[in-house]
């Protein structure tokens, strides 16, 4: 459980931790919480040779709301977002999102950045970016959360750019998060979000395909004024959920459907 | 300093302040001058022919002191790890293992060589340097399919893959069978698990080459086991070898026996004459500290309709992993106990030792009682299913109720009043209105489900008859008991703490039993330079039979105290009069002379005729019999028929451990026992690869240790029936959450499911695996049809 040499540096502004990405070239890792990292790191399954430490950048620890969006900076700690009263009154589920991810230690030290980059479909902010269509805001350009999540554990930041914020729409209305595990830290086995917005039910899908997915046939069945129950038969649509240690493929589907159901039932 | 009556008292524990601050003294801890610390390469396969290993990078690699294999430790050590007798003497082979593999590896995480650097980070990085070819062999994984003739070989240089196969008999199984009305079958499954103590192994090594003394500090439950087998693989006798234990940070039984490690480091350190210190990371903790469980259980039991229990016969497939544990077939004790508190005309269990390319298997909290009582539990609910009789019912009506009761093998129940417990269980539960209530939920779809476990623990290891037989060795227990001068006392034992909290509880015995100030007894163990030679701890024996051997040196030390006394106060011995550590002579209670002041005079001169100096005594104590704990749980959970997700709503537990020296000791003991029976039931699984023999929960995010998240809140109580075993009337307590847990819970679930025709689940009750049952109603045929419609 002890990780290959690295170099370590700090960065204190995001021109810096840029510079330095530039510098030590694609082996380099920024990190933050390290919360998925510093696990990977300890049994070599990841061997970066430098880590730029950005725990203490400025420029992306801020929580702000401005023209319906509300933005999370990068560096933001799950534990603040849970707490912050302005996300509870911008975007509410996303302080009861934040309260369902890891315990109080990941909370203290992960970072809403820090999901983002990871791209784990098993991140919980990742579905919700995706069905609300916020944006990642990097310190290239602005990328719609819809084309960011590639594939497994793949986004589309580049070697050197660096996720400075998140920029959820303001969602006040009905909303619920059925997050599914056997223990209460884990990571989702299956999790469902659902938001209704201005424009309709948006629905998220954790840990069901090889990054974060949107419901969108709930969301279609929805429009068309599907009752929850009927509308949760259209979950498993477009769920790629692979067979691992903690449940099958065909568990994770079932699951997807009886979620859907009562976090629509369930939100208020 | 007041001399109160300290037995039975609710303190808290003197070692807290020191373990809840991190001022403890774990292995980690310690530093020796001139230290160097050695990782070990691990075998990443199951099973393979190693056809080279190439240390020649690791050896160059900056800070290194060494790269070894097995060719340089064959010139330091020699022997095998040992192997004990453990209720089976005629085991059909006993294959050596040496502490580091020669040419085959046969589990994933087996010593294939060991890289000592002058740090741990430059140990770590050259390990990865180390090269070694193998030659993967297919690996031999399914319990049945390696006992087939011809199968796939563990090694390649074994006749078979059968550690041993042995019949326990107890009765006529035939005959009791004969007279059944009613028999029910069931395969129920024990599977693996790992022990995880918050610390991980850990040793330092450091031999003395100019006078051939050899120093292990290590994380043990047993120093002078380790001081025996290790410097006997040295070479060296007892007296040139010392063993030092501080604090260690649990075990659960995984570390009562010497590792492959150990041996390791004592040899690297007289190979490059430095103190050695290898630490054992978590990920090698899963791969290279013993497993617990992982057997296969056919059982069939034989009754009368009207619930009478007649037969219980049963055949035991378990799993030993690549080599023989120290202790590898103890876990067949589950075949002398499994008739747990009921009588029975006969009860007979075959043990099947298997190999298999895992690694070995080894005691885990319990050992066996719980595997045994799961299968009892589990059968007797089962019985009761078939014949439409309450749990309850079924158990009140097989209850032992003479004592001492010779259970079908002769072990004898010294004591025991099951239907207390049983009563005080049910009441605190509220049984009636749980299973009313159980009625209104299934009426709305829900399903509430009831278990009972009612259990008898043998513990207390051992008289050293039976003992001697059964494990091969006697397991006695020792302790001095020494009062200086100025009257504080020191007492040395054999019994080695690992969270018990004897620190307290024998400081408790001791303040009793001589009459002194709690404040003014020390306890030392885990020394083996100051201790008596002791069997350590393990098995629920540490007050039992440790304890009682110190209230006897307690004993001597008071006599000899009075003989003094009488000298003193010029009068007869038996006019002297001895109350809470105070003499007088009878009839003169103004004048007295505490235990402390004797010691002075014990010191001093002027002793009678023949009087030796000092005042301590040494006790060995062999035990008359085993202690035989007992306990009524009730587990109640609600199952999610839509998710297969287990809610464990409530959990009752009434123990009975005879008279109780610490009522706060007891019930943390209860507490931790039962979260990991019902971890068990619930959460833990050692899973590997079908075929390739990978490991595939190697990290805590695969195997679920759960949290306090994951438990509901513990109602305890108690009973007292003392045993009649000892002086103390005491019994053990430290495996009796954990024996009666797994049963309950299960039990439980099996209760919610019964309406979609569910007779057994196996554990982990996973919430899939419970789905795929509630579809298929158990898939044994017997499903009514009832809710198998699954709708969200």
């Amino acid at each position: 459980m002890i990780p290959a040499p690295f170099d370590y540096v700090t960065a204190a502004t995001v021109d810096e931790a840029v510079g330095h990405l530039q510098r030590f070239g694609d082996d380099a890792k920024l990190i933050a919480g390290g919360q998925s990292l510093v696990p990977l790191m300890r049994l070599r399954l990841a061997q970066p040779s430098a880590l730029v430490d950005i725990s203490r950048m400025r420029g992306a620890d801020a929580i702000t709301r401005e023209d319906g969006h509300l933005s999370v900076g990068a560096g933001v700690h799950h534990a603040d977002i849970e707490r912050s009263p302005a996300v509870r009154d911008a975007l509410p589920l996303l302080a009861a999102v934040a309260h369902e991810v890891g315990d109080n230690q990941v909370r203290n030290l992960g970072t809403m950045g820090g999901v983002i980059a990871h791209g784990d479909a098993a991140g919980d902010y990742c579905a919700l970016a995706l069905m609300l269509d916020a944006e990642i805001v990097t310190s290239k350009r602005r990328h719609a959360a819809s084309g960011f999540f590639k594939d497994v554990f793949t986004t589309a930041l580049e070697p050197d750019e660096v996720v400075t914020a998140v920029r959820f729409p303001v969602a006040t209305g009905a909303h619920a998060y059925q997050k599914f595990r056997r223990r209460l830290f884990d990571w989702a086995i299956a999790g469902v979000m659902v938001q209704r917005t201005e424009a309709g039910w948006r629905v998220g899908y954790v840990n069901l395909g090889p990054t974060a997915v949107r419901g969108a046939g709930v969301e279609q069945a929805l429009a068309q004024g599907a009752a929850p129950a009927e509308a949760a038969r259209r979950a498993t649509q477009g769920l790629e959920p692979r067979d691992d240690v903690r449940a099958t493929a065909a568990y994770k589907r079932h699951l997807a459907t009886v979620l859907t159901q009562r976090a629509l039932e369930s939100a208020a | 300093m007041a001399v109160t009556s300290m037995i039975g008292a609710r303190i808290q524990r003197r070692e807290d302040p020191r373990l809840v601050t991190g001022h403890g003294t774990y292995i980690d801890d310690i530093t020796r001058p001139h230290m160097v610390h050695m990782a070990v390469v691990r075998s990443p396969y199951a099973h393979a022919a190693i056809r080279s290993i190439d240390v020649s990078r690791a050896r160059s690699a900056p800070g290194v002191v060494a790269a070894l294999t097995a060719a340089d430790f064959r010139t330091v050590l020699s022997g095998a790890v040992p192997v004990t007798n453990s209720f089976v003497a005629d085991k059909k082979q006993v294959p050596d293992q040496f502490f580091i593999a020669e040419g085959e590896v046969a589990y994933q995480g087996e010593p294939v060589a060991v890289v000592v650097a002058g740090d741990r980070y430059a140990a770590a990085d050259a390990a990865q340097l180390v090269h070694v070819d193998y030659e993967p062999l297919p690996a031999v994984m399914d319990l049945e399919k390696a006992m087939a003739p011809g199968a796939a070989l563990v090694k390649r240089d074994r006749p078979d893959n059968i550690g041993w196969d042995t019949v326990f008999a107890g009765g006529d199984i035939d005959a009791a069978f004969a007279e059944a009305e009613v028999t029910v079958k069931e395969r129920i499954t024990q599977q693996r698990l790992f022990p995880v103590p918050m610390e991980g192994r850990g040793c330092i090594a450091e031999f003395d080459e100019y006078d051939n003394h050899l120093t292990i500090w290590t994380s043990t439950q047993v120093p002078h086991f380790i001081r025996l087998f290790v410097g006997g693989g040295m070479g060296l006798a007892e007296s040139q070898v010392r063993v030092i234990s501080h604090d260690v940070g649990g075990g659960f039984g995984s570390k009562l026996r010497p590792y492959p490690e150990e041996y390791l480091a004592c040899g690297a350190s007289k190979l490059l004459s430095r103190p050695v210190k290898w630490i054992e990371e978590r990920s090698e903790n899963l791969v290279a500290t013993t497993h617990g469980r992982g057997q296969i259980f056919d059982v069939e039991v034989a009754a009368k309709r009207d619930g009478t229990l007649l037969g219980l016969r049963f055949t035991q497939i378990l799993d030993i992993g690549a080599y023989h544990g120290v202790f590898s077939a103890f876990q067949a004790v589950a075949c002398l106990i499994a008739g747990g508190c009921y009588g029975w005309k006969a009860v007979n269990g075959r043990s099947i030792g298997v190999f298999t390319n895992r690694t070995s298997t080894d005691p885990y909290r319990g050992a066996g009682r719980p595997e045994g009582t799961h299968l009892c539990e589990r059968a007797v609910d089962l019985m009761a299913r078939e014949l439409g009789m309450d749990p309850v019912e079924i158990r009140r009506k097989n209850f032992v109720h003479d004592f001492p009761h010779p259970n079908n093998f002769g072990l004898v129940y010294d004591s025991g009043d099951y239907d207390k417990t049983l009563n005080r269980a049910l009441e605190i539960a509220d049984y009636q209105g749980l299973r009313r209530r159980q009625q209104e939920m299934r009426a709305q779809g829900r399903y509430l489900g009831i278990g009972l476990c009612t259990y008898v623990e043998i513990c207390g290891l051992g008289p050293s008859g039976p003992t001697a037989a059964a494990a091969g060795v006697a397991l006695v227990e020792s302790s001095t008991v020494r009062v200086h001068p100025t009257g504080s006392v020191t007492v040395n034992v054999g019994t080695h703490a690992h969270g018990q909290g004897h620190d307290t509880t024998f400081a408790q015995i001791v303040a009793d039993g001589l009459g002194v100030p709690y404040e003014s007894v020390d306890i030392r163990h885990g020394d083996t330079a100051d201790t008596p030679f002791g069997y350590g701890t393990y098995g629920s024996r540490s007050l039992a039979v440790g304890g009682i051997s110190i209230l006897k040196s307690c004993q001597k030390v008071v006599e000899k105290a009075r003989r003094l006394a009488a000298h003193v106060f010029e009068a007869a011995e038996e006019d002297i009069v001895h109350e809470r550590g105070s003499y007088h002579v009878k009839g003169s209670p103004d004048n007295a002379k505490t235990i402390g002041e004797l010691a002075f005079a014990a010191h001093g001169a002027g002793l009678p005729e023949g009087m030796e100096h000092g005042l301590e005594a040494v006790t060995y104590f062999d035990p008359p019999n085993f202690v035989w704990p007992f306990g009524a749980h009730i587990c109640v959970v609600e199952v999610d028929q839509h998710t297969g997700a287990v809610e464990v709503q409530r959990y009752i537990a009434v123990d009975d451990c005879g008279n109780v020296i610490n009522p706060m000791i007891v019930d943390g003991q209860i507490h931790g026992g039962i979260a990991q029976g019902l971890s068990q039931a619930l959460f833990e699984e050692v899973r590997y690869d079908d075929e390739s023999g990978q490991l595939l929960t190697g990290t805590f995010l695969d195997y679920l240790v759960p949290t306090i998240a994951e438990m509901p809140h513990f109602e305890t109580d108690r009973t007292v029936t003392p045993s009649p075993t000892n002086e103390l009337g005491v019994k053990g307590i430290g495996e009796a959450g954990t024996i009666a847990a797994s049963a309950a819970v299960i039990n439980a679930v099996v209760d919610a499911l019964s309406p979609f025709g569910v007779r057994h689940v196996e554990m982990p009750a996973r919430p899939d695996r419970i789905l795929e049952l509630i579809h298929n109603g158990g898939g044994d045929g017997h499903n009514p049809g009832a809710g198998r419609e699954v709708t969200a």
